[in-house]
């Protein structure tokens, strides 16, 4: 059976974060060839609307208010369950971002379905659709398949692929509005540390420092490399707990999870907390003085040897790769 | 002040884990209190030394929890209740599990609800803002800061990175990120005291609830281990060498860059 399937698109500072298209494709593959539907949320968010038709939404629903400026869950609630409301889906999809996280069980339980959350593959289509989601911290996996009632998911950024861009396509837009009142949370101040540079959870690339960085100054060198790749800086919780950087760096059991394509791993012995957080990532690179390091047990490739040595090698080699190709 | 802590029991986060017929192996494994649940005793305990009141610790699982909410009691808990739903329910999802625990809580009036922000273990998130939504209350999730004055409530959350300061009032539930403060270890006196505290255990006949009506979404059809790495490749020779390789191999073989 085909499925109508809604799909939550979020936006950051203007721009449509990559998991918005991540979701279009997931919804494609439960919809088995029923209709997708992205919805919108914002105080001013119109023109993301055609993005969304390029990645393959079939309709864009769009409800904008003042009081959606900033995510509550009040808020995008409301707008949500209108949007429910009047579309019916047969399938849901968030991201399982800060917002998707926060909302997800709250709209999952007004409905009162089941929610399969951090979903990181589907295989399968319509009704036949099986998720998959890792457990006990990427230790282990589980499929689960939903028994009755909507089919809600939220899936882990980096893992589903988008769907080809195709130019001409266009969604049909509309605009749906929602009386949004009642807000039991006020937002005053939202203090930004992270966005300096590309967000950690979506990064293709991660360069990612441990104890071994051995001071905040010594994180320098691993922002040059990352930005020369277009990528993200991590951290272990030994840097994070040395106070050199800031605790919205720390990869693993408690802190971010990420998959990027390409994890290199600095002065990280790699303890099973910390692996938790990064052992999914497509290829992991171990730079490490001690050949016994754990990080190596796990990592795709590696060198033995001092970081601050290897890195600006690094930095130097990759841009040289960028200068010729 | 009312205060009610949700705690899940999960395996150390050093466990090995082992699949065996389709299920998690737990003989011999150990078992701690979630570490988000940590932070959420301890604030919770933290509020009630500033604000007067009680705090309950309340646990849905088996018998075997009864440990960890006595290691909860002797961090300072007042109290302690297990939802033991062993022998009547087989499936249990997280729609399943927030409606036991908040029909256990429907009627006791808590002003503020702490819960962890993820269990390491099921790891879905869901239900800390599961149950404020069936209790009807509101909810912040990944809390690194929290401060009550009267009903007025300051928060400040962590939202991937950034820091949202934010303000709501009582009745709440907050969700436990790291950083909201560092959990005590439980002293000897207090594991002598913890002994004695109470710790009622309810079955599900002991609360309005019809098996039929909180029979499980959803249903795990089989549990697996990740394939296993092959041992990756530590390059050798001299560090220019290597270093030249690792590029090569990032762009040519991998195709990450
Ligand atoms: C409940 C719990 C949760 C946890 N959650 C997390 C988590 O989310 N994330 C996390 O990361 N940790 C977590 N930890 C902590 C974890 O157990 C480790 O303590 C931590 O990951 C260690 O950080 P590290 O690898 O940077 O430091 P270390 O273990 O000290 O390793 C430093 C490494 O750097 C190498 N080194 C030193 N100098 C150089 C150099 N010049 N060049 C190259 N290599 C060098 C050393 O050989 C060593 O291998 C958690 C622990 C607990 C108990
Ligand atoms: C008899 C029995 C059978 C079970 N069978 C299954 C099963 O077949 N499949 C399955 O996936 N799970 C099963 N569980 C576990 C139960 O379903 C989980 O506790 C629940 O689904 C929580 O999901 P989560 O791990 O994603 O927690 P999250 O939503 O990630 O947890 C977030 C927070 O909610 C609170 N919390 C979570 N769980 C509990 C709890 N049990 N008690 C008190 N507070 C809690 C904690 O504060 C925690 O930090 C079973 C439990 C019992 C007792």
């Amino acid at each position: 059976m085909s499925k109508k399937v809604l799909v939550l698109a979020e936006a950051r500072e203007g721009t449509l974060r990559n998991v918005s298209y991540e979701a279009i494709a997931a919804g494609k593959q439960i919809s088995n060839g029923g209709e997708v539907v992205s919805v919108l949320l914002g105080d001013s968010v119109k023109d993301l609307s055609t993005e969304l038709g390029k990645y393959g939404a079939d309709r864009v629903i769009t409800v904008e208010h003042p009081h959606l400026k900033q995510y509550t869950s009040d808020g995008y609630g409301q707008a949500i369950l209108a949007v429910i409301e009047q579309e019916k889906p047969e399938a849901i999809v968030f991201g399982h971002t800060a917002l998707g996280k926060d909302l997800s069980p709250k709209i999952a339980s007004k409905l009162q379905v089941g929610l399969v959350s951090d979903v990181t593959a589907i295989e399968g289509e319509g009704d036949a659709a099986v998720y998959i989601r890792p457990i006990y911290s990427g230790k282990a996996f589980e499929k689960v398949k939903v028994k009755n009632g909507i089919e809600f998911i939220t899936i882990r950024p980096n893992n589903i692929a988008p769907l080809t861009k195709e130019e001409n396509k266009i969604a049909d837009v509309s605009a749906l509005s929602v009386d949004i009142t009642n807000l039991r949370t006020i937002i005053k101040e939202v203090v930004r540390k992270s966005s300096e540079g590309v967000d950690l959870s979506e990064a293709k690339v991660v360069i990612a420092g441990g104890r071994g960085v051995k001071s905040e100054e010594g994180f320098a060198p691993l922002k040059e490399l990352a930005a020369v790749l277009g990528g993200a800086v991590g951290a272990s919780r030994g840097a994070c707990d040395a106070d050199y950087c800031d605790y919205s760096l720390q990869i693993g059991q408690t802190g971010k999870v990420v998959t990027p394509d390409l994890y290199i791993a600095a002065g990280i012995s790699g303890a099973i907390q910390h692996l938790a957080g990064m052992s999914n990532s497509k290829i992991i690179v171990a730079i490490n003085k001690d050949p016994e390091a754990n990080i190596f047990k796990v990592a795709d490739y590696g060198i033995v040897g001092d970081l601050f040595e290897v890195i600006p090698m690094l930095t130097e080699e990759f841009k040289q790769l960028k200068v010729n190709a | 002040m009312n205060i009610y802590v949700l705690v899940k029991r999960t395996f150390d986060t050093e466990e090995k884990i082992v699949v065996s017929g389709g299920k998690i192996q737990e003989d011999g494994a150990e078992f701690i209190i979630n570490p988000y649940d940590e932070y959420a005793i301890e604030e919770a305990i933290q509020v009630r030394d500033a604000q007067g009141g009680e705090v309950t610790v309340l646990t849905l699982g088996g018998e075997d929890a009864e440990k960890q909410l006595r290691t909860a009691l002797a961090m300072g808990a007042d109290k302690a209740v297990l939802i033991n739903v062993e022998d009547d329910v087989e499936e249990l999802d997280q729609f399943t599990a927030a409606h036991i625990i908040s029909e256990y809580l429907k009627d006791k009036n808590p002003d503020l609800i702490l819960a962890g922000n993820v269990a390491i273990d099921g790891g879905s998130g869901q239900i800390g803002p599961r149950v404020a939504e069936l209790l009807g209350i509101n909810y912040v999730t990944t809390i690194t800061n929290l401060e009550i004055d009267g009903t007025t409530v300051t928060i400040k959350r962590d939202v991937e990175g950034d820091t949202e300061i934010l303000e709501t009032s009582l009745p709440l539930l907050v969700t436990a990120q790291q950083g909201l403060n560092e959990p005590r270890y439980p002293s000897l006196p207090g594991i002598m005291k913890a002994k004695k505290k109470p710790l009622d255990e309810v079955e599900l006949d002991d609360l309005d609830i019809d098996e039929d009506d909180v029979e499980a979404k959803t249903e795990t059809l089989e549990i697996y281990l990740p394939p296993k790495k092959e041992a990756g490749k530590v390059l050798e020779g001299e560090l220019a060498d290597q270093v030249r390789e690792l590029v090569h191999l990032l762009h040519s073989e991998a195709k990450v860059v």
